[in-house]
């Protein structure tokens, strides 16, 4: 309960913290700061600059990699159609570059080295200059080896040219991020030494007692023993934890009460952006129901909901309307459980919204590993081995499911597991949110505001495999690590093509094409729901529909950035329409012949080919 | 040459010389930015883009064992480590065991192996190199083939055959296990097993099994690198080998309390 005498206190902790907040950008700034949730329209030409910061997170002082000297960097805000400019000089002794996350750029503006450009050197100016055919909520990053975990982001808003559907009284970006104040390269060193160093929630003694209890001795040796046999933890969630992260929120930690003023009865809009490296949240605001109206930018058809999981790079605009005056928490939870951050949204500056306490961990059950053998033979184990997998070769189509069926991707000693049984889950809110006693957004719920721009059904289709070892932390796409890779993906310029990805790991990716919308695969609607980002989830099957219209080579990627670094990241090259044909792509030969593409998800259950299926009842 | 030969290398050539031009107009897949940028420079950006992502290096020095121990036998000061440095696919590894008796300020054991380590399967790798004992006895080189990794049901295996430059044949088996008694206090029993294939008199080591070790370590981790612990470690020698130790009037059982460190970096 908030008595008067703890609202002086939080007022006078709200000052101590004014100091630090004065060095952020308005729009970061807490309302104790003077930030009332209203912006100004800042033009088309910036000049960024890329140095090095002292920043002060949560009381400690770190050092960052910051734009224009601020963590996050600075608001980027600009008009539909309008050309921009944006100069960016790198003060670093290294190289850096900026990416526009979301954005419909020519190629070789998209920021990425090695793929869209050498990168900008040390000491040098880069002139990005562009006008993008789309507005909504996105975000900017660095491209440039780990540099994103260090500050290196910020948001991005474009206006749209005429009027915008959504229409608030205020809004508010919230920059969601992981901080910590050990090197990045240090981070992903420990991780490749021991892939468990930051997992302080594994399984103890304490947890096989009380399962134990529970569960009876047998079933509780049983567990173990599976999860033990295939060498898998079932806390395996997050690789980098709160044991050694401070979550944010716009450059702010709980203890810094960044906070959102509102006037009861008010249409708040919130911008929100998950610009972490590594740390997938589940947001949510106890007490507020939120009106999703746009996913990764663009526009949906509002969907009301009470809380959803964000992955990495992802960004949702929600409208709330709280009419009660009191203040409301703003809570960004690791999907993990292992920590989270904390803002406050309420009626005047300095108050301090209750915190609630961290939910229990969740854990991956057979499911996750893509072993739910639940409706199968349970004789079929024997197909665990990779080598034999009969079910790992082209061709064999026997399976009535209406989408192909097994996949010829490397099993080399990158990849610790094959989903056997690879699931649908687009109708899942994800890992932790099925069982909570609200409502949790699935993708499922998402449409298209306006129709989609392309309804052709697509002519050819992908299947690319998301694949990894966490014991060797070697994360890749088809088993292939960028490293190896001998040829890019290749689109054609005006195909419309479906791709497919199979999550073989137990781990949630949120997966990034660069250049391009893609059309979610929801079912049979031509307003399926456009994104640039999407979360993979373990096990899990799913498709999107892409229209390949810009040419260029552009970086797809899983944009947990250490997953990125150990080598889950490959180039799509999208090739003009005259140009010969690649001979090397090793996915040319993906077109299914004799299976109709459908516009239904994949079954809920779809096995792959190869498994017994006598007893199947 | 006359003219019409080098009329008829014009024309064999020709379709040479066109192609690097026709290659100029449409990059390759993956390529595509050239046309915009230094070529050179791009190509540079390229091969650091592959590198970063899955081409890395890494390193680790590990501790597993640093140790005072006390009890029936001498007290000892033992260290047991091993360290790696490459990429996914490639590794230089150095395993080492010292083991110095405090009684008679001398080395009962100093061993060093460097071994080249690869991937073969999901958890195992194959390690190859050499071995050299320092003490004990007259110094000995061996080439060693072994794997090493993570076998199911979360069991760390080192296994190894050693060929001395003698001649002999011996082998060794190294197993250790972890429960989690909570999130940082940590339960270890391991053992290790020492083969050899015939009588080698100047080691003092018979045919069979020759050496057999159990340990019971307890550590707290204050973080995953940093771990004190106590522990007992119980060490037989068997056979001949325990012959041999009679017949020097040694113990062919030693018990000993162990306190020491767990560190990595």
């Amino acid at each position: 309960m908030l008595t008067r005498r703890n609202l002086l206190r939080t007022a006078a902790a709200g000052g101590l913290f004014a100091a630090s907040s004065a060095l952020l950008p308005a729009w970061a700034r807490s309302a104790t700061a003077g930030n009332k949730g209203i912006f100004e329209v800042s033009g088309n030409a910036f000049d960024l600059t890329v140095g090095h910061s002292a920043v002060e997170i949560g009381g400690l002082s770190g050092h960052a990699i910051t734009i224009n000297g601020t963590l996050p960097g600075p608001l980027i805000r600009f008009r539909e159609g309008e050309k921009v400019t944006l100069k960016v000089t790198n003060t670093l002794d290294e190289d850096t570059s900026i990416h526009w996350h979301g954005l419909l750029v020519p190629f070789h503006m998209d920021g990425v080295p090695g793929v869209s450009f050498p990168g900008i050197k040390p000491k040098s100016t880069f002139t990005y200059e562009f006008a993008v055919p789309q507005s909504g909520t996105y975000w900017y990053h660095s491209h440039s080896g780990l540099q994103e975990q260090m500050g290196h982001y910020g948001p991005l808003i474009i206006d749209p040219a005429g009027t915008d559907p959504v229409q608030a009284d205020r809004e508010y970006v919230l920059v969601l991020s992981d901080w910590t104040f050990e090197h990045p390269h240090k981070v992903f060193s420990r991780l490749k030494k021991d892939a468990a160093v930051y997992n302080f929630q594994q399984r103890t003694a304490g947890d096989f007692l009380k399962d134990a209890r529970e569960n009876g001795l047998g079933a509780t040796l049983a567990d173990r023993a599976s999860w033990g046999a295939m060498r898998m933890s079932p806390t395996d969630i997050s690789d980098v934890t709160a044991s050694v992260y401070t979550y944010l929120i716009n450059g702010h930690a709980t203890e810094d009460n960044w906070t959102a003023i509102f006037n009861s009865g008010e249409r708040i809009r919130l911008r929100i952006i998950n610009a972490s490296a590594m740390t997938i949240f589940n947001f949510r605001i106890p007490g507020l129901p939120m009106t999703v109206v746009a996913a990764d930018g663009l526009n949906v058809q509002p969907v009301e909901t009470d809380e959803f999981q964000i992955g990495v790079a992802e960004t949702y605009d929600v409208i709330v309307s709280p009419t009660r005056a009191r203040p409301f928490a703003l809570v960004a939870e690791s999907i993990d459980r292992s920590g989270q951050v904390v803002a406050t949204l309420a009626p005047e500056a300095g108050l301090v919204a209750t915190a609630p306490l961290l939910r229990e961990r969740p854990t991956l059950t057979h499911r996750d590993m893509g072993m739910d053998m639940a409706s199968m033979d349970h004789g079929s184990m024997a197909g665990m081995d990779h080598g034999t997998m009969p079910g790992m070769d082209h061709g064999a189509m026997d399976m009535a499911a209406a989408v192909p069926q097994g996949h010829d991707h490397k099993m080399g000693v990158g990849v610790d597991n094959v989903a056997m049984v690879q699931v649908s889950r687009i109708d899942e809110p994800g890992l932790g949110l099925e069982s909570v006693p609200h409502r949790a957004l699935r993708y499922s719920q998402l449409r298209s505001l306006t129709p989609n721009p392309d309804t052709r059904a697509p002519g050819r289709e992908m299947e690319i495999h998301l694949t990894g070892n966490m014991e060797r932390y070697m994360w890749s796409f088809d088993g292939v690590k960028l490293s190896e890779v001998t040829g890019p993906i290749l689109f054609h310029e005006g195909e419309r093509l479906r791709v497919t990805l199979v999550n073989d790991t137990m781990m949630t990716h949120p997966i990034h094409l660069h250049g391009m919308f893609f059309d979610l695969v929801v079912g049979d609607t031509d307003h399926k729901p456009r994104k640039h980002t999407v979360i993979v989830k373990p096990a899990e099957r799913l498709s999107f529909d892409v229209t390949a219209d810009h040419v260029g080579d552009w970086a797809f990627h899983c944009h947990l950035l250490f997953h990125m670094h150990a080598g889950m990241m490959q180039v799509v090259s999208v090739l003009p329409r005259n140009a010969a044909t690649g001979a090397d792509d090793p996915h040319r030969d993906h077109t299914p012949s004799d299976t109709p593409v459908s516009d239904d998800p994949p079954p809920k259950e779809a096995p792959m080919t190869g498994m017994s299926h006598e007893g199947h009842r | 040459m006359t003219r019409a030969q080098m009329i008829a290398m014009l024309v064999v050539l020709s379709p040479v010389t066109a192609a690097p031009a026709f290659a100029q107009e449409t990059p390759a897949p993956g390529s595509q930015a050239e046309t915009y940028w230094d070529k050179d420079e791009f190509k540079a950006s390229q091969d650091a883009l592959k590198k970063e992502h899955g081409g890395g290096t890494n390193y680790m020095i590990l501790a597993d064992r640093f140790e005072y121990q006390s009890g029936e036998g001498s007290p000892a000061l033992l260290l047991e480590g091993q360290g790696w440095w490459g990429t996914d696919e490639n590794r230089l590894w150095i395993k080492s065991e010292i083991d110095y008796d405090l009684d008679t300020s001398s080395f009962e054991e100093a061993e060093v192996q460097a071994l080249w380590s690869r991937p073969i399967a999901r958890y195992f790798d194959l390690q190859a190199g050499v071995r050299h004992d320092f003490e004990p006895g007259p110094s000995r080189t061996y080439a060693v083939a072994g794997i090493q990794g993570l076998a199911p049901y979360w069991f760390e295996i080192d296994g190894a055959v050693f060929l001395s430059d003698e001649g002999d044949l011996s082998a060794r088996l190294e197993a250790e296990y972890e429960f989690l008694l909570t999130q940082r206090l940590v339960l270890q029993p391991s053992t290790e097993l020492n083969f050899a294939a015939e009588d080698v008199p100047e080691l003092e080591t018979g045919a069979g099994l020759s050496t057999a070790e159990l340990g019971l370590r307890l550590r707290y981790e204050f973080d995953r690198q940093f771990a004190p612990y106590v522990g007992v470690n119980w060490k037989a020698s068997t056979g001949e080998t325990a012959d041999f130790a009679r017949a020097r009037g040694e113990d062919t059982e030693t018990l000993s309390f162990v306190t020491g460190i767990r560190v990595w970096f």
